[in-house]
């Protein structure tokens, strides 16, 4: 590389380039002036411009100095293009500041005092101040495309490592402030200094106990208890088997007494369905424990489940009334609602809860006992305490 | 005996033969699959020209899917009992007659009259009663709750339906409709018979006063700004991320591509 003759080109590296110029300073003869390779801007100057040999002495090698290339030619390539560019440029630029007028009048024209006038006030401020910033950008991008000359350019990056001479003084003025705060020759003011940080620091991981208490027990109950009647949300009204006679039905229920309590319905509501006789198969084969039964806490052919997902606690309501499917929404989680919501497919591992339901003395439908496990998903501590 | 064995070479005999053959045949096939015994079934639930013109239609648009008695086949279920409220929701969405055996039949243009459709519905109802089509006072907002609706609405339909009735997909292909489109008869039929997959919500279950409220909710909903902007179908942030992530991202992209992009002429 260093021994090369020929002219730069262009993959040589900065170096490579100095060594060059150089060569070109010392011996004129090889190569001319006008076979130097543009100087690049951001780059240090060429050799000879600070030559780390030293100028030559006059008359010995009678070399003229080598003019500094210019960094940028001044006009572009094709000055027709320039011309045309220069007026798209600006025509982007005028649309820039009408819309800038525009969404500034369009702040004054709409008030949002009501949500149909929020949308166009919303419509006209979101495509105004857009508008300003693409016609800003695409001109700015026109002009440097278009307008600008086209040169490769490549800038050298600095050193990370300071200078010696600042590591030097910065090093001198250290040591300068330590000699004159003399903490190392008052252990008193050092110790108490160190002892007022402690706790300062201990303070904040202290705080991260607002993030809790643990829940303990309240994720293994609902507020189900025996006797409480299921309504029938919305119109909050208990529901008679009777009533709810159509194979295929199916309705949300919450506890009563508890329909406006969000933070209990968020474990406490419930889907029930009503099926044709014969359709229930509560057996041994929808148990995914071999040897168990799916309990029948069923009433007329109606049974409850809870809506709670039990993969992440989306509310699993969409059921199918031809095949009898409940799907979760979010995941696709889906269960038989006639084999005890088993799942059959998706990410839930565990069957939907069943609620124990039976019929209270004026005949409406109301909870045997809250569920007997867990609703909704997982939890660290589920199957620990009872 | 004499006289056929004499007559067998005549040359009407071998046509004589073959006639005897298809008659015979025919017979035995209609004492099999009934088919006798169909037509005078239909006959005898026709009370009068409507439901006749009823059958008619039946027989011509519905009989080769849900059979001649209406009693079903593997292609479709058994009509009996389903009432003239089912029938009306079929038919006047376009639903039914359906082009093409699916998961589930899409809303389309409906094919038949209304007079049809009337007599369609009368005729399945004289075949097993179910619940009737809802008269203009069973489907009148005047009065009705919105509030409450939204409730009912939230509690009940939005999980397959969407918040604001946009539909949604479920299981194997089917889904649940949006409810642009659908009128309050329309609706309230649909809750009341339970087509396809939708569940039942029988009068008993929600009262035809909170379906009318339900409806207002659809209703009012449909005409609610959209303050945003655009409504992008109405179904949450995954449209507005999908178009966020394709729309914008791609137009960076070829932002990018543009500001980058080199000119021949510099390289020459």
């Amino acid at each position: 590389m260093s021994d090369s003759t020929a002219g730069p080109r262009p993959g040589d590296s900065e170096q490579d380039g100095g060594q060059l110029a150089r060569q070109a300073g010392s011996e004129p003869g090889e190569t001319g002036p006008t076979e130097l390779r543009k100087r690049i801007i951001g780059t240090p100057p060429p050799a000879e411009a600070r030559s780390m040999l030293g100028t030559p002495e006059p008359g010995t090698a009678g070399a003229p100095p080598v003019p500094r290339p210019r960094e940028l030619p001044a006009d572009p390539q094709n000055m027709a293009a320039a011309k045309r560019a220069e007026r798209i440029v600006a025509a982007c630029f005028v649309i820039a500041t009408l819309a800038g007028v525009g969404f500034i009048a369009a702040y004054v024209i709409f008030p949002v005092h009501s949500i149909l006038r929020a949308q166009h006030s919303n419509w006209a401020l979101g495509l105004t101040m857009s508008l300003v910033f693409l016609a800003l950008a695409a001109g700015a991008v026109f002009w440097v495309r278009n307008v600008m000359p086209h040169v490769e350019l490549t800038e050298a990056r600095k050193p990370l490592r300071s200078a010696e001479e600042d590591r030097a003084a910065f090093e001198a003025s250290f040591e300068e402030g330590t000699q004159a705060s003399q903490i190392v020759k008052r252990p008193l003011l050092r110790r108490t200094l160190i002892a007022a940080s402690v706790p300062a620091a201990i303070a904040p991981i202290l705080l991260l106990r607002d993030l809790g208490p643990l829940p303990r027990g309240t994720l293994d109950h609902t507020v189900w208890r025996r006797g409480l009647r299921l309504l029938n949300y919305g119109g909050n009204t208990p529901i008679r088997p009777g009533d709810f006679s159509s194979p295929g039905g199916m309705v949300t229920v919450v506890p009563d007494g508890y329909q406006d309590d969000f933070n209990a319905l968020a474990k406490a509501a419930c889907i029930i369905i009503k099926f044709a006789p014969g359709q229930i198969d509560f057996t041994s084969a929808s148990h995914p424990v071999p040897g168990k039964v799916v309990e029948n806490w069923t009433v007329n052919n109606i049974v409850a489940y809870s809506k709670i997902c039990t993969h992440v606690g989306c509310p699993a309501a969409l059921y199918e009334q031809t095949t009898h499917h409940i799907l979760c929404p979010c995941h696709q989680s889906t269960f038989d609602a006639t084999r005890g919501a088993k799942v059959i497919f998706g990410p839930a591992t565990r069957a939907l809860p069943q609620l124990p339901m039976t019929v209270d003395a004026q005949g409406y439908l109301v909870a045997r006992h809250d569920f007997t496990e867990p609703v909704g998903p997982s939890f660290w501590e589920r199957g620990t305490t009872v | 005996m004499r006289s056929i064995a004499l007559r067998r070479r005549h040359p009407a005999a071998g046509y004589a033969v073959v006639l005897a053959g298809l008659v015979i045949a025919g017979l035995c096939y209609a004492a099999v699959t009934g088919i006798g015994a169909a037509s005078a079934a239909s006959q005898r639930v026709s009370g009068g020209p409507l439901i006749a013109e009823g059958r008619n239609l039946f027989l011509q648009e519905c009989s080769s899917c849900h059979g001649y008695f209406a009693q079903g086949t593997p292609s479709g279920p058994s009509l009996i009992g389903v009432g003239a409220a089912a029938v009306d929701f079929q038919v006047s969405t376009g639903r039914m007659p359906a082009k093409e055996l699916g998961p589930e039949q899409p809303r389309k243009v409906v094919t038949l009259r209304p007079q049809q459709i009337r007599a369609l519905a009368a005729y399945i109802a004289a075949l097993g009663g179910g619940p009737a089509i809802p008269t203009k006072a069973d489907v009148s907002q005047v009065g009705a709750d919105t509030g409450l609706g939204q409730q009912l609405f939230v509690a009940d339909c939005a999980q397959c339906h969407n918040f604001v009735g946009a539909g949604g997909a479920l299981t194997y292909g089917k889904f649940a409709p949006p409810l642009t489109k659908a009128t309050p008869r329309q609706v309230f039929e649909a809750m009341l018979t339970g087509p396809e997959a939708m569940p039942v919500f029988n009068d008993t279950t929600i009262t035809p006063q909170q379906k009318r409220d339900i409806i207002a909710y659809i209703a009012a909903s449909r005409s609610e700004p959209n303050p945003g902007g655009f409504s992008l179908g109405r179904v949450g942030p995954v449209t507005e991320g999908l178009v966020a992530f394709l729309g914008l991202l791609l137009f960076m992209v070829f932002a990018a591509m543009w500001i980058t992009a080199k000119h021949g002429k510099s390289h020459e």
